[in-house]
Formats: C-alpha cells, structure tokens, sequence
C-alpha cells in the first residue's frame, strides 16, 4: 500500500459523519488518532468521547463500511483511551458547523494543574453565546440532554431553546 | 452510501442513506468496549489480585448505574431524569470497560456479560453503598454525592497506575465523576438550603446513609497488595479530599455533619457481625459502635493488619445486603432464564 493509498483512507475516515452529531465528521470531531497500513490492512485508531457512549460501535462499523465502499476491503478499528477524549479536540470548522445547526459550540475545556479536582457549585463561570442572535446571556436549562455530550440552555433575548456541547 | 455531509439539506438526512442496519442495532452485538484496546498485562503484577480488583471497581459501576436506572421514569423533572439516566450511562460504560478487563486478565474465557449476569451475589465485589436502594430523591442525591465524590478521588489516584489499563480508564471516568458529583452536590444544597421541610429530609437522608461511608475507606487486602506495587489505590488515602469536599458540601447546604460512624460501616465494626456468611447490611443505624471520629472518621494509629481486618466482611468481600439480590434478580433474569439469546 502506497503513501497516497494511506493518504486516501485518512480521507475516507475523516469524511465519515458522527451519528449523533450528523453535521460534524469524525474528523471535525477529532477522534481519529490515525490510520496506517499494517499487512496490507488500513488500521484506524480512534479514542472514545464518553465511556458509556452508544454511538462507538456505531462509529467502528461506519468507518469499516466506508472503506469498505471505497476499495478497502481490509481494515481494522483500534482503540486507544489514553490520552482521553476532549472537547478541545473539535475542529474550527467543526465548532463552525455545529453553530450553523443552532448548537452552541464547547469553550475550552477546564485545565487542573494540580491537586485535587476542584467542585464548581455555582455553575460555569464562561458565558454560552446564541447561536442563533449571538446574546452572551443565556440560562441553562438542565445540564444533560439527547446525548452525553450536550446539554439544553435557553435564550431570554430570543427566546429560543438550543443545544450545547458541553466542554470536557 | 453518501457519507458527504455537506451535501445533504438537513444534516439529520445524512442518517438515513445507508447501506446497513448496524447503526440502529444499538443493543445487538454490542462490541467488546476494550476492542483493539492494547492487552498488555504489566510482567510483575499478581493477575488473581489484579482480576478481583477490576471487579471490585467495576461492580462499584454496574451496581451503582443499575440503582440509577431505576429512576428512569420516576424522576420529579424530565431534566433530572436526563441527568440520572445519563450518569447511569457513563458508569455502565465504565463498568463495561473494568469488566471486560476482568475478563482478559482472568483469561478463563468470561467476558463482560458473564461477569454481569453469571455471578452469585457473593462473586460481587461492590461496596454496599452502591447497592442501597433510595427510597426518595434526597437519598438518592445523598447517596449520590457521597459516591460519586469517593470515586473522583479514586480514580483521580488511579490514573497514575502501573497497569496502562488501568491508568486509561481512570483518566476517561475523571472526567465523568466531575460532573456527577457537581449534579449531586447542587441538588444536597439546593434542598438543605430550601425549605424547612426539603432541609428536613435532606439531613436525614445524609444521615441515613452516612453509616455506609466508613467502608469506603476500608482497604481489603486486595488493594493493599495492588496499591504497595503500584497498581491500585488504597482507599484510605481518600479520606482527607472526601471529608473536605463532604464538609463544604453540607456546609453550603446549611446541614450538619452526620453523627460518627464505624469505620465499616454496619456489619464490620466489633458486635456488628451477624453469623459467618449472614447480611445484615440494611441495619440502618451504625452498629459497630467502637472507634470513628465523624463521617467517615477513622481511628489513629491502626495499623495495616488491624485496617483490613473484617473487611472480608463487607461488600469488597461479596458479603451483602438482600437488596444486592433484588437488583441482580432484575439485572440478571433474561440473560439467566434465556441464555446466549439476542434481540
């Protein structure tokens, strides 16, 4: 298998789109640590966003059919949990399209230097824009939502509901 | 099969076009959550100790996510129904990780399935809090709270295990047990820093768990061996993060410390023992009655021996409460009365 074979199946994967978060693929995602040839297979590695995230086998099934589809007919999904998932892993174009969808994109994720992992009681202390009026100055509905990764909040200027993939 | 998003009107029509059904078989042929997960075993670690402590942390998971599940449907909000179930769903994932490693590392053939619907009550390894059934919503955010700030603690300290593995999912569940915690512990303020009568139930909802904690801090001489090597995390170095994040919980939430307990729990402590083999974990008031300065208070000076002595006798031990059976009548009855069956 050639550099540029290589080459096209890092594209094919990338193109794959996240099952839950259809606007966005797994690239934007940025869950794909890499993808190689090994005898003669394509092996893609990808790390986990949550532990109990239903839409993994999903995603290793997608990613073996589209290879499939575009000639590479071996290939095989690696896993690696280590370094974990973050939000700060999106793409910009990610965070691009998922505005676009009306879902607020994630902020930084919080950095601990040291010590024990500190308790926020108060909420967060970063702002979540509109995504549709861009108001700074929206509530927080509940902290959970359809999937793990968001949570519903509210606009008082627009009065819009909307979605937000929470920072981790 | 179009996997061009871009080019769809509606991102959601990318779904429909495609060329198999697997992506709605959630729940069919779930994949082995450590696939492709390296399986290397550190050369010097005690496999038997190592097995018996993936249990221990994984039955914590499966046990507390199942008591989770059951509010499904029964919860005061929709939202809080959605936080439950989705905290419900990270800890059934992190059991599903320390399961399946279980399993590899036994290498006798038992994956997570077989740990998770083929084991009597006495092969479980999950601290008693886990298995407590709520009653209310106070308790359940007690129970919660007390739980999930444990097992941030725990984790946080595994991270920097020997066994990669290991380490791995400490990293991932950290993130997790975060916000855990932060729901519960606002949920605690929110009702001890209510009403007189949500104040009322809070405290005595901390108070009827907090018999419980004590064993949290219990090591079993599994965790000895595994933590003096390198690959585990005493439980008795949690309790200083415990106790500062507990006291500025309750605090916060205008409620008082709950009265001292044994440092087991109700069955460990002297004259709490019922006869050999016997659970009388639904006591609800500490029985043990020696030793224990506050929640979770242990006594000075004890040494390693004295500190795993009787924690055969607790949950780490698979020694339980009838309500440990309850739930595993419930987890386990279609795998058990239908085994090998798919949907």
């Amino acid at each position: 298998m050639s550099a540029a074979t290589v080459t096209t199946a890092a594209e094919v994967v990338a193109r794959v789109v996240d099952p839950e978060l259809p606007m966005l693929t797994l690239g934007d995602l940025g869950i794909v640590r890499g993808v190689r040839e090994a005898d003669g297979a394509v092996v893609v590695t990808i790390t986990p966003t949550y532990s109990g995230c239903p839409a993994m086998g999903a995603i290793r099934d997608d990613i073996l059919a589209a290879l499939r589809l575009a000639g590479f007919a071996r290939a095989a999904v690696r896993t690696v949990l280590t370094p974990a998932w973050t939000t700060d892993w999106i793409s910009d174009e990610g965070r691009a399209k998922l505005a676009a969808a009306g879902i607020a994109p994630p902020g930084a994720a919080s950095r601990r230097l040291a010590g024990p992992v500190p308790l926020v009681l108060g909420g967060r202390a970063e702002p979540v824009a509109c995504p549709r009026c861009g108001s700074a100055d929206t509530e927080r509905i509940s902290a959970f939502g359809a999937t793990a990764c968001r949570e519903l909040r509210r606009c008082p200027a627009c009065r819009e509901p909307f979605e937000h993939v929470k920072e981790i | 099969m179009s996997f061009d998003n871009a080019a769809a009107d509606d991102a959601y029509e990318a779904l429909i076009d495609h060329d198999d059904d697997a992506r709605w078989a959630y729940g069919t042929g779930f994949a082995d959550p450590l696939a492709g997960v390296s399986t290397d075993l550190p050369p010097d670690v005690d496999r038997d100790d190592l097995v018996l402590y993936c249990l221990m942390l994984g039955d914590d998971a499966l046990i507390m996510s199942h008591r989770l599940q059951q509010w499904v449907t029964r919860a005061p909000e929709l939202e809080d129904e959605l936080a439950i179930a989705n905290l419900g769903l990270d800890l059934l994932g992190q059991a599903r990780l320390l399961l399946a490693r279980a399993g590899e590392v036994e290498g006798a053939g038992r994956g997570e399935d077989a740990l998770a619907y083929l084991r009597d009550p006495d092969e479980f390894r999950n601290v008693r809090l886990a298995e407590r059934a709520d009653g209310d919503f106070a308790r359940l955010v007690a129970r919660l709270l007390i739980f999930a700030t444990w097992r941030l603690a725990l984790l946080d300290r595994l991270t920097a295990s020997r066994d990669p593995v290991l380490a791995a999912i400490g990293a991932k569940g950290v993130k997790e047990l975060t916000y855990h915690r932060e729901w519960a512990a606002q949920w605690v303020v929110r009702l001890g820093d209510g009403t007189e009568l949500s104040h009322e139930r809070m405290q005595s909802a901390i108070d009827a768990v907090a018999p419980l904690t004590g064993e949290l801090f219990h090591p079993h001489e599994v965790e000895l061996r595994l933590s003096a090597a390198g690959f585990a995390v005493d439980p008795s170095l949690l309790r200083p993060e415990f106790d500062a994040v507990l006291d500025h919980v309750l605090r916060t939430a205008t409620l008082r410390p709950p009265p001292p307990v044994s440092p087991t729990g109700p069955v460990g402590g002297a004259g709490g023992l019922g006869p050999a083999g016997v659970s009388v974990g639904s006591a609800e008031s500490p029985v043990g009655g020696a030793g224990g300065s506050g929640l979770a208070g242990e006594p000075a000076g004890q040494s390693a021996a004295g500190r795993v002595a009787g924690a055969d006798r607790l949950g780490r031990g698979g020694v339980h409460g009838p309500e440990l059976a309850e739930i595993l009548a419930e987890m386990q009855g279609l795998a058990r009365s239908l085994p090998g069956s798919v949907w």
